[in-house]
């Protein structure tokens, strides 16, 4: 070992943590923060030179400046949640569903569709619950298809999913060229009539996107870790061949699991259309799809930390938008601003499981 | 121009004299789907500059949003901006209208203005407005300007049957070619009025119509160019954004192939010094202008606003080095004709439909939500033709000349 070395050390190693206490995480993460504040103070006042300080002050009224920020945050917090945790159970399966966009889209485009097709027609209480069951269908079936493939001929589930998102941009799409007519987009559907528009809680359409929220995080976090099927999804994703011992139906799990995530991803476009957008377009779901996947990811899955991870992003977001609108700066300068707070926070995640160890072989710790 | 400046001068001093304290209650929301990178965008907010400029507005009575989708966004962004203390919010987009519309219901003691578009009449809001240029009577000379390129083209031969055989169809009609956003009629009305233009100079002239639908993409509308060309077309016309056709036809140019571009929104030399010929524009200073005046003096704002050459609310940008002899003489006796009256863009006797000239033409400004076919906003019918002219852009400010005529063709989208 010590010949290997003898010639040129490394200035430094990395080591991999234990189980990081809870204060530890505390304290990098913190650091984190401070440090991206910090950078960004510095880009902020030597390219753009105006006061970091009032420029934070904006980026956090862009979140909390008014009531009506703080809803529309939650709002759009309530989405990428809901889809991130649509995205849980599949994921502790360690099945990798990236096409949650297209899910998204699928059950965005099923709710426009019954409004376009029966809104007005049927009494609300009816269109609302087709428009929910369609959505959630729609969804499922976008999720059980790659599910199928995967659990039948052991198909690549990340590749699968990913493209459906595409065929589902593409139904989407031509589905919008066809409603719109000569209209360059198709705009708020049934603007007259409001068929199929959530009612108006606390001065908003979103509020029941935001109370459904809430109860799907504490239900799949309690489905996750004390139901059975919760069980049989974390077995799985630990070892198919330990599932299949355990007597475990592997592919009946796989498939099940995506109906649940498909559906929840569906319901999500259900909610997009009934409560923030009444229209349908390629952009419903704006992303978040692929965001969800972040989320999803650095939350381990855990739909609690999936909560606080969505709302920083959702917060960063409104913060650039309103940067740039307030001090009349392009979007890229906000985008820059948001983008070393993110690779600060990502970046720490790095302390937490590893440790750099200065001062090569003589770190004794360093060899263990 | 040298009137504009005028008026904007008559109207600074006489609010700097009399209604300094009305002017300072003025809170400007703008929202704009592009930012300054993009022609479209840039031409708008350098307009907002005019008027804050001639107004005398100060940078804290205007709140801008850039980069704001046709989507909820734009609805959130001028809930927003009504919260911020606005009393006008300006979009820049077609597209963003039902949103406006939808706040606009919302917030009665705002005013909201909806650019290029059209709904307000209809709307039966009265705090609702839409605006557009004439920008047909701009596009119809710069067709003045192609047609004499091309009437100079022919007569000193550089342009044959024999030497590029590909831009004459059978009757010898010289080839034409437009590259198109969309199929609406604020295209048609467009390159029909460019068309017209040629042909008021250069009588046998064909066209050919190829859509990239998208407003902005620049390899698009160059490959549009391209096909245009190897078609035969020798003048490439636009209503796309970007630079990329007037890049694609100098290339072209310099290859050996004779073709000249018209370009739209901005001066295209720069990017094409020898292919480019002019481009119609508008001058959005005009409106923005009198809207903030409107505004300070509290008198009432047109629903529909339209105008053209006569307030210099557009123009054709300076022209190029490849412009035939006499080109701006000629343009400077057509503009003037369109000002007194004696030049009609839509002179029924210039075109005809299904080979027919046209003497009666409907326009319903009726919006139909075309997705559930149920009438959105209940309009009323017009006769357009009026004294032997389609009349565009006076019973709303939206284009709604939408009739394909003869001579033109549209590619299979």
């Amino acid at each position: 070992m010590k010949n290997s070395h003898s010639g040129r050390e490394p200035i430094a190693r990395i080591v991999k943590r234990g189980e990081p206490s809870f204060r530890l995480k505390v304290v990098v993460r913190a650091c984190a923060v401070l440090l991206a504040l910090l950078l960004d103070a510095g880009f902020i006042y030597f390219v753009t030179g105006l006061n970091p300080v009032d420029v934070y002050v904006t980026m956090f009224n862009g979140t909390f400046g008014t009531l009506m920020r703080f809803q529309w945050a939650l709002r759009d917090f309530a989405s990428l949640l809901l889809i991130g945790v649509a995205l849980a159970p599949a994921f502790k399966m360690r099945f990798w569903n990236t096409g949650a966009e297209g899910q998204v889209l699928m059950g965005g485009l099923a709710s426009a569709f019954v409004m376009i097709r029966f809104g007005g027609i049927v009494p609300s209480g009816l269109l609302f619950t087709m428009m929910l069951l369609m959505s959630v269908a729609a969804g499922a079936l976008w999720g059980v298809i790659p599910a199928f493939f995967k659990a039948h001929f052991s198909t690549n589930e990340t590749l699968f999913t990913l493209m459906m998102n595409y065929v589902a941009i593409q139904i989407v799409a031509s589905c919008v060229t066809v409603w719109r007519g000569q209209a360059s987009g198709l705009g708020k559907l049934n603007t007259k009539t409001k068929a199929g528009w959530f009612p108006q809680i606390w001065g908003q359409r979103s509020t029941i996107n935001v109370i459904l929220v809430v109860v799907f995080v504490f239900a799949m976090f309690l489905y996750l870790r004390y139901s059975k099927h919760g069980y049989e999804i974390s077995v799985v994703g630990e070892s198919q061949n330990t599932a299949r011992y355990a007597g475990i139906h592997v592919g009946k799990v796989i498939i099940r699991t995506m109906i649940l995530s498909g559906a929840l991803c569906g319901l999500t476009g259900f909610l997009i259309v009934a409560g923030r957008d009444q229209t349908i377009s390629v952009n419903t779901a704006g992303g978040d799809g692929f965001t969800a996947i972040i989320v999803a990811w650095l939350a381990k899955f855990n739909t609690f930390y999936m909560a606080l991870i969505s709302f920083l992003l959702i917060f960063l977001n409104k913060g650039a938008g309103e940067i740039a609108s307030a001090y009349n700066l392009n979007s890229y300068a906000a985008d820059i601003i948001e983008g070393i707070i993110l690779f600060c926070i990502l970046g720490s995640e790095f302390f937490i499981r590893y440790r750099l160890v200065f001062g090569g072989t003589k770190g004794k710790e360093a060899l263990r | 121009m040298r009137k504009l400046i005028a008026v904007l001068c008559v109207l600074a001093m006489c609010l700097g004299l009399c209604s300094f304290a009305a002017a300072a209650d003025l809170k400007v929301g703008v929202i704009l789907v592009g930012d300054q990178t993009e022609g479209y965008t840039l031409a708008h907010i350098e307009g907002i500059q005019q008027a804050q400029a001639a107004l005398g507005l100060s940078d804290s009575q205007l709140i801008w949003k850039y980069s704001i989708p046709e989507d909820q966004v734009c609805y959130d962004s001028a809930v927003d901006l009504v919260g911020q203390g606005c009393n006008l919010i300006i979009s820049n987009s077609y597209g963003h209208q039902t949103y406006m519309a939808l706040a606009a219901e919302e917030y009665p003691d705002v005013t909201f203005v909806s650019m290029t578009g059209d709904f307000a009449a209809v709307s039966g809001l009265d705090n609702f407005k839409n605006a557009f240029t004439r920008i047909y009577e701009a596009r119809y000379v710069s067709g003045v300007v192609a047609g004499m390129k091309v009437a100079e083209l022919i007569e000193s031969g550089e342009l044959s049957p024999e030497k590029q055989p590909n831009s004459f169809d059978g009757n010898g009609n010289v080839k034409i070619g437009y590259v198109g956003a969309f199929p609406y009629a604020e295209v048609v009305s467009g390159y029909t009025a460019f068309f017209l233009g040629i042909r008021s100079v250069y009588e046998n002239a064909v066209m050919e119509v190829m859509y990239t639908n998208s407003w902005f993409d620049i390899d698009k509308e160059a490959a549009a160019a391209e096909a245009l060309v190897a078609n035969g077309c020798v003048i490439i016309g636009q209503h796309a954004d970007s630079t990329g056709a007037p890049a694609a036809v100098q290339k072209l140019l310099d290859a050996g192939t004779v073709c000249y571009s018209v370009g739209y929104n901005i001066d295209m030399l720069p990017t094409a010094p020898t292919a480019a010929l002019t481009s119609p524009t508008n001058t959005w200073g005009v409106y923005y202008t009198e809207l903030f005046t409107a505004m300070v003096n509290g008198t009432e704002i047109p629903t529909d606003w339209a105008k053209g050459f006569e307030d210099d609310a557009v123009s054709v940008t300076a022209f190029g080095p490849s412009c035939a002899a006499g080109t701006s003489e000629k343009v400077s006796e057509v503009i003037e004709g369109i000002i007194n009256g004696s030049v009609k863009v839509f002179d029924v006797s210039a075109f005809t439909v299904n080979g027919e000239e046209l003497s009666t033409r409907v326009f319903n400004s009726t919006i139909i939500d075309f997705a559930t076919g149920n009438v959105l906003y209940e309009g009323t019918e017009y006769e357009a033709i009026n004294d032997g002219a389609f009349v565009e852009s006076v019973f709303r400010s939206a284009p709604y000349f939408d009739l394909r005529i003869d001579g033109i063709v549209e590619d299979a989208q």
